[in-house]
């Protein structure tokens, strides 16, 4: 018999969606046996992601997009990653504030911590998607942390990047940022309304132009001489202010022209295969840390190792090996 | 179950307590709400704040899909008398009557008694320590944490 919580949940119902986010977060033994049993119907999905510097209003534009496929009559899930405090482990998730308007139709939004992740995601906003998505969530905007460098785990994460720019957050140094270029798929500068966008959006189409990996980036790419229907990051002018309002049908229209390009190339689905493999052989070695260091506490190699340390008779990664070598062994008696 | 052996539960550090900080209704007073936020983030809480003018409804949705276990509802115009109850009806109806309710603004004493009989857990005033807040939410959602 299917467990009531993985019914509920695949009928869409939100709490049941909600307290499986919960438990896969909190790494709960039952979190981890419903995302089994619901993950035969994932794969359908399309995952949006949105990335660049706090303020440059990432959380509003999600929003207005959110706001757009509800009309399409789209089913919207919402994961938004904000970061937690290194000393406390607190954090404060903001994301929902930009919810100023009245919005109607079917978002589920919810919020996380990043605890303690660095690539702009949090371990769980990975589960967070492929639950939404057996809930029946069709498209699935994710907004991550926005400090990092290369925020590089949205670009697994996700079918197609928005890197979200806004003029006045240091215009060359956006647009050169190690990684950007080569993170988006989709460009916008964003509060097109004040002065500088179009600045902000030209040095954006250099810096794209000098970046021969920004149009190479990730498998899809075919270079035009050799015939493939290549992609190349349009960039957008969009303005999300009440009353200014402007270039959010446009952005649609290419975000839909990305999904026609990654379903003509096959792409679509690999890249959720693609990620799946990721996340398994992240778990994996998480888990075989975890295995490594018990057993290796058990048999005491571990305190051995320490202390050679110590006394500085190995170095880390002589201590390392020798721990993966103690494996299995019979304790020596020093 | 050889690799996959979990490490004891009681190993696992306890999961960061969510919460919800919402200001519903009217109300545009939020300083007490955004130092009442940070205060439970200092505390090692994450806290997910809403904003304000939110319906209850809308705020009730919140603690649904952010699966909180606690709500910190803000309130200093004096309409908690129609807006508490009405939460607290809709957390009900949700599944959600779990969620530890915390109360605070300007609650007339008067009004205490109906508030805690509509199911909130505790009323706090101008003036309230921080320290003293927070502390009792963290008791009162590790004492429903413990009960599940
Ligand atoms: C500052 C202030 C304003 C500012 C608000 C700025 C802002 N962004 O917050 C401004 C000038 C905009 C303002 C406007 C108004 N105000 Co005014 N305002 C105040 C004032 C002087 C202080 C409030 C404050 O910020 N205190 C500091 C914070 C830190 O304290 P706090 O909010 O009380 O929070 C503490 C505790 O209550 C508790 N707490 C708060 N929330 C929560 C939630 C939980 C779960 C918990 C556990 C604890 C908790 O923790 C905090 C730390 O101790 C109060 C008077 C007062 N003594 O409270 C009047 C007061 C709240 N205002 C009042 C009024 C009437 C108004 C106006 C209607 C005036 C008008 N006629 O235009 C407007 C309404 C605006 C609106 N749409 O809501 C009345 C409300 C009367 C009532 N309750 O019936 C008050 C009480 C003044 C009075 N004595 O008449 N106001
Ligand atoms: N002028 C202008 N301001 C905007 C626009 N979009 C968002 N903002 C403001 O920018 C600030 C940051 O927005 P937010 O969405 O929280 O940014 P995030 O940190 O990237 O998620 C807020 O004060 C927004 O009101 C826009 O299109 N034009
Ligand atoms: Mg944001």
């Amino acid at each position: 018999m299917r467990d009531q919580w993985a019914e509920k949940l695949l009928a869409g119902d939100r709490l049941a969606l909600a307290r499986a986010i919960t438990w896969v977060e909190n790494e709960d033994e039952r979190g981890l046996s419903l995302l089994q049993e619901v993950f035969p119907h994932t794969g359908k999905a399309w995952v949006i992601g949105l990335t660049g510097a706090p303020g440059a209003g990432k959380s509003t534009l999600l929003l207005r997009l959110a706001e757009a496929f509800s009309k399409e009559d789209l089913k919207v899930g919402v994961v938004a990653v904000d970061p937690s405090s290194p000393f406390t482990g607190g954090a404060l998730l903001g994301d929902r504030v930009r919810w100023q308007r009245r919005i109607a139709g079917d978002i589920f939004f919810r919020s996380l911590a990043s605890r303690g992740r660095l690539g702009g995601l949090s371990r769980a906003a990975y589960d967070a998607i492929r639950l939404m998505d057996a809930a029946g969530r069709q498209v699935i905007l994710v907004e991550t942390v926005g400090v990092g460098q290369a925020e590089v785990d949205i670009m697994h994460a996700a079918h197609t990047v928005v890197v979200v720019l806004a003029p006045g957050l240091g215009d060359d140094i956006q647009a050169n940022k190690a990684g950007i270029a080569e993170i988006g798929d989709i460009f916008v500068v964003h509060k097109a309304d004040r002065e500088g966008a179009s600045d902000t959006a030209r040095d954006m189409r250099m810096a794209l132009g000098l970046s021969p990996e920004a149009r190479g980036r990730r498998e899809g790419y075919t270079p035009p001489e050799e015939g493939g229907p290549a992609w190349f990051p349009p960039v957008f002018l969009v303005s999300s202010l009440s009353g200014k309002e402007r270039g959010l049908e446009t952005l649609m229209t290419g975000l839909y022209q990305h999904r026609r390009y990654l379903e003509a190339r096959g792409l679509f689905g690999e890249r959720v295969t693609e990620e799946d493999r990721r996340r398994m052989e992240e778990v994996l070695s998480e888990e075989a840390l975890r295995w490594v260091m018990e057993r290796a506490k058990e048999d005491g190699t571990l305190e051995e190792v320490l202390e050679a340390l110590k006394r500085k008779d190995v170095d880390p990664r002589t201590a390392a090996r020798r721990i993966l070598g103690g494996i299995g062994e019979e304790k020596r008696v020093p | 179950m050889g690799l996959m052996k979990k490490t004891s539960s009681s190993e696992k550090p306890a999961s960061p307590i969510r919460v919800v900080v919402a200001k519903p209704g009217l109300d545009s007073h939020d300083r007490g709400a955004k130092i009442l936020a940070r205060a439970l983030r200092d505390a090692g809480m994450e806290v997910i704040y809403t904003g304000l003018h939110r319906t209850p409804e809308e705020v009730v949705r919140t603690v649904v899909e952010e699966d909180a276990e606690a709500l910190c509802i803000s309130l200093l115009s004096g309409a908690h008398t129609a807006l508490v109850p009405r939460v607290m009806a809709l957390l009900k109806e949700a599944g959600m009557e779990d969620t530890v309710v915390f109360l605070g603004g300007t609650i007339p004493e008067e009004d205490v008694p109906a508030m805690k009989a509509a199911g909130v857990a505790g009323v706090y005033g101008p003036g309230s320590d921080l320290k003293v807040i927070t502390a009792d939410l963290q008791a009162k959602v590790e004492r429903v944490r413990a009960k599940a």
